[in-house]
């Protein structure tokens, strides 16, 4: 019953997450960027772009040379975030990759900076006046989420264990739809929801920086308008 | 004109981020275009009845044709990054005028209408239905902008409030509630030909009487030519330059380093304006219209060449949209009509279209030019790096040029150069307080108000490093540093010229 409901849930939310996505960075790549909007300077080579998103995208610079403290915290808790997802591959596999075995023991811990990262992120909502001014309730409500699912997960990692091994069955049986019994640990039943909350309202919220930043003008044109000429397929239409 | 009482904001030690105080500036909105203003730019003269739902459809178009809309819309997650950076929060206190707050004004309307999450959950986040008062708070707000994309800078996803503003402003002239100066200026370059409406006739007596000036400074016949077919080079400046103050001695400056260079230069009386207000109100018909004048300038005076004036905006849609709005540029497709008509006649040897500036470093570099920099020891100078110059262009074809060239210039005609505080430079420059469309009267206490972090910068040196002179390469700067200086008790007339400094610096032969 439980194992049936999960496997449902999970295999909806993964359809929901994937075509949700997919839809969205579909209708961003479509829709045409009819002018040259690169906040410059901006690099001159194709090379020099994609170091220039490599280095927002891993960094976070423009947030590092913007404000310290929002810095700090939004960086700790991505770069944790990113080690806890690389460590839970192996829940999803039969035998983990090498790089996800050395990742392990970092992913364990990364799951407290994580917490601080998300708390201090908080607590700025309520601490600097401007960014209360600027917090809506769901600004909250998805800091709250990444919490509770960051919390409940590191309560079973390091406080009350679950059986991890069924629970790698029931995961690894899902990817060949195979049900084997899901542990029925509330902690991990609450995680396990709260996850695949997240997967289904990601692609109709702000969580859509993510694929978001890869298709923003600003970031991803080059500073060539001079030498190429950039025209969108409506604008060419009233050439004709 | 007097100076209009306002209380401007103190100059604190260091720059302060402010506490909000809501509704600081609720009451500061432009006069509402008139309908004739409207109607020359197709928009509808008066608020159309069904506002509402032609807003949303204008809304619709505009996430269906630019990315940045959508985008820009979608992905901001509140983070705080941009709160602190616009100077008319830091200058007004008000937290609408922080940039995320700004764009949560259209945002909260987008959600409504385009997301998921706004038309099920819209109290969750944030989303709201468009109103007469909403409509009312654009109008206020979307004009206490300038575009200047400081704030670009700073989000960590490059989301950029000039697009949202100029998109809330297309919005308004689609539903007929356009602003009153940047509309009428734009019906004027339509029908005249420049922002001033200056015919011909008078623009020849203009250039006439500089000519005159010219001769008797520097003994030599130094001209302004006009409409002259087979020049090599067109020169489109903002039609400030032929008659503000201090504008008018940088045209005189371009005139000097033409006649010593030996290159045969023209104006235009048909494209005799390089501002292009079209890219204020975000409109991109009326912007094309208006670069298409530059176009068939250059097409039927047969020029090889298209040079820009001192004025930031223009280089930026010169730098950035002219190859894309009127073809002036290189590397069109060869099957792209349009653009190979003008591409094929600009000389490949040269960048098009080019920066005065790039023009006048181009020819130090050459040593072609005869400069005595004691000319201007009674100068201490500084440099005032202006935001569509800074974040939305370049210059010499390298990364960085548009703050290298200028400087590189102004060091070669002038002996005591002091820099402000570069935090508040370079590609973080404040903006002067008057770009984006908000050089008018009726808005003069967000002028004053937002040139404070500006100020604050230049008070520095001016008080500590005995700087008396403000250079810029920008008309809209120059108009409203004059304007504001005397607020912040300075002397209006240290804003100067680039050109003026490189003009004061040649030697001219007969000149003793």
């Amino acid at each position: 019953m439980l194992t049936g409901l999960f496997a449902i849930l999970f295999y909806a939310a993964t359809t929901i997450l994937v075509v949700g996505v997919a839809m969205q960075v579909i209708a961003y790549w479509r829709t045409p960027a009819p002018l040259k909007i690169p906040t410059m300077p901006a690099p001159r080579t194709q090379s020099g772009v994609v170091y220039r998103i490599g280095r927002e995208v891993v960094l976070f610079e423009s947030l590092f040379r913007s404000n310290k403290w929002i810095w700090i915290f939004s960086w700790m808790f991505h770069m944790a975030l990113f080690l806890v997802l690389a460590r839970h591959l192996r829940y999803f596999q039969e035998s983990a990759w090498f790089w996800v075995d050395i990742v392990q023991p970092f992913g364990k811990y990364a799951g407290f900076a994580m917490l601080a990262g998300l708390a201090g992120l908080w607590g700025r909502r309520f601490l600097v006046e401007r960014i209360r001014y600027i917090s809506t309730p769901s600004d909250h409500l998805m800091l709250l989420l990444l919490l509770a699912i960051g919390a409940s997960g590191m309560a079973m990692t390091q406080v009350i264990h679950t059986d991890i091994v069924a629970l790698k069955q029931f995961a690894t049986g899902l990817m060949v739809f195979e049900f084997n019994p899901l542990p029925a640990d509330p902690i991990l039943i609450i995680h396990l929801s709260l996850v695949i909350l997240l997967m289904v309202i990601f692609p109709v919220s702000k969580l859509m920086h993510a694929p978001g930043i890869f298709f923003s003008p600003t970031r991803n044109q080059m500073d060539d308008s001079r030498e190429k000429r950039l025209i969108a397929p409506w604008a060419a239409e009233m050439e004709k | 004109m007097a100076k209009v009482k306002i209380d401007k904001p103190e100059l604190t030690e260091y720059l302060q981020i402010p506490q909000l105080q809501e509704g600081a500036m609720a009451h500061s909105s432009p006069f509402v275009a008139k309908p004739d203003h409207q109607e020359a730019l197709n928009f509808p003269g008066e608020l159309v009845e069904d506002w509402h739902d032609q807003a949303i459809a204008k809304m619709g178009e505009l996430s269906r044709t630019s990315r940045s809309f959508s985008l820009f819309l979608d992905i901001c997650v509140h983070c705080g990054s941009c709160t602190d950076k616009c100077h008319y929060f830091l200058g007004t206190s008000d937290p609408k005028n922080m940039p995320v707050a700004r764009q949560e004004l259209l945002r909260s309307v987008y959600r409504r209408h385009f997301t998921f999450a706004g038309k099920y959950f819209p109290n969750l986040v944030g989303a709201k239905e468009l109103t007469r008062e909403t409509l009312d708070e654009w109008h206020s707000y979307f004009h206490q902008c300038s575009e200047c994309r400081r704030c670009s800078v700073f989000c960590p996803y490059g989301i950029d409030t000039a697009e949202i503003t100029m998109a809330a402003r297309d919005i308004l002239d689609a539903v007929g509630y356009g602003q009153k100066y940047d509309n009428e200026i734009l019906g004027k370059v339509m029908k005249i030909g420049n922002n001033l409406g200056l015919p011909g006739p008078a623009l020849i007596a203009t250039l006439e009487d500089l000519e005159e000036d010219l001769e008797d400074e520097t003994g030599l016949p130094v001209r302004m030519p006009l409409d002259e077919k087979g020049a090599d080079v067109l020169l489109i400046t903002p039609s400030a330059d032929f008659f503000a103050e201090p504008h008018i001695d940088g045209l005189m400056g371009y005139a000097k380093v033409f006649h010593q260079a030996g290159i045969s230069w023209t104006m235009s009386s048909y494209a005799s304006e390089g501002a292009n207000f079209g890219m204020f109100i975000g409109n991109y018909p009326t912007m094309k219209k208006v670069a298409e004048r530059i176009r068939t300038a250059a097409l039927e005076l047969g020029v090889k060449r298209v040079i820009v004036g001192e004025c930031g905006h223009a280089w930026r849609v010169a730098y950035s949209f002219w190859n894309t709005l009127a073809g002036v540029g290189h590397g069109a497709a060869e099957d792209d009509k349009y653009a190979q008509m003008l591409q094929k006649q600009l000389d490949p040897r040269y960048p098009a279209p080019q920066h005065i500036i790039e023009f006048t470093y181009d020819l130090m570099q050459r040593n072609a030019l005869k400069l005595d920099k004691s000319a201007n020891d009674h100068h201490t100078v500084t440099f005032h790096d202006s935001c569509n110059v800074a974040r939305g262009t370049g210059m010499g074809g390298i990364e960085r040029g548009q703050f290298i060239l200028p400087r590189a210039v102004i060091k070669n005609v002038v002996n005591n150069y002091v820099e402000m505080d570069t935090s508040t430079m370079f590609e973080e420059t404040f903006c002067c307080g008057g770009g984006g469309g908000l050089l008018t009267d009726d808005l003069m206490e967000l002028r004053v108000k937002g040139a404070m972090p500006r100020m604050h910068a230049l008070k520095k040196v001016f008080d500590e490093e005995g700087v008396d002179t403000l250079a810029a390469i920008c008309a809209i700067c120059k108009s409203q540093f004059s304007k504001v200086l005397p607020y912040y008790d300075m002397p209006m007339d240290m804003i100067t010229s680039v050109h003026q400094l490189v003009g004061d610096a040649l030697v001219f032969e007969n000149n003793d």
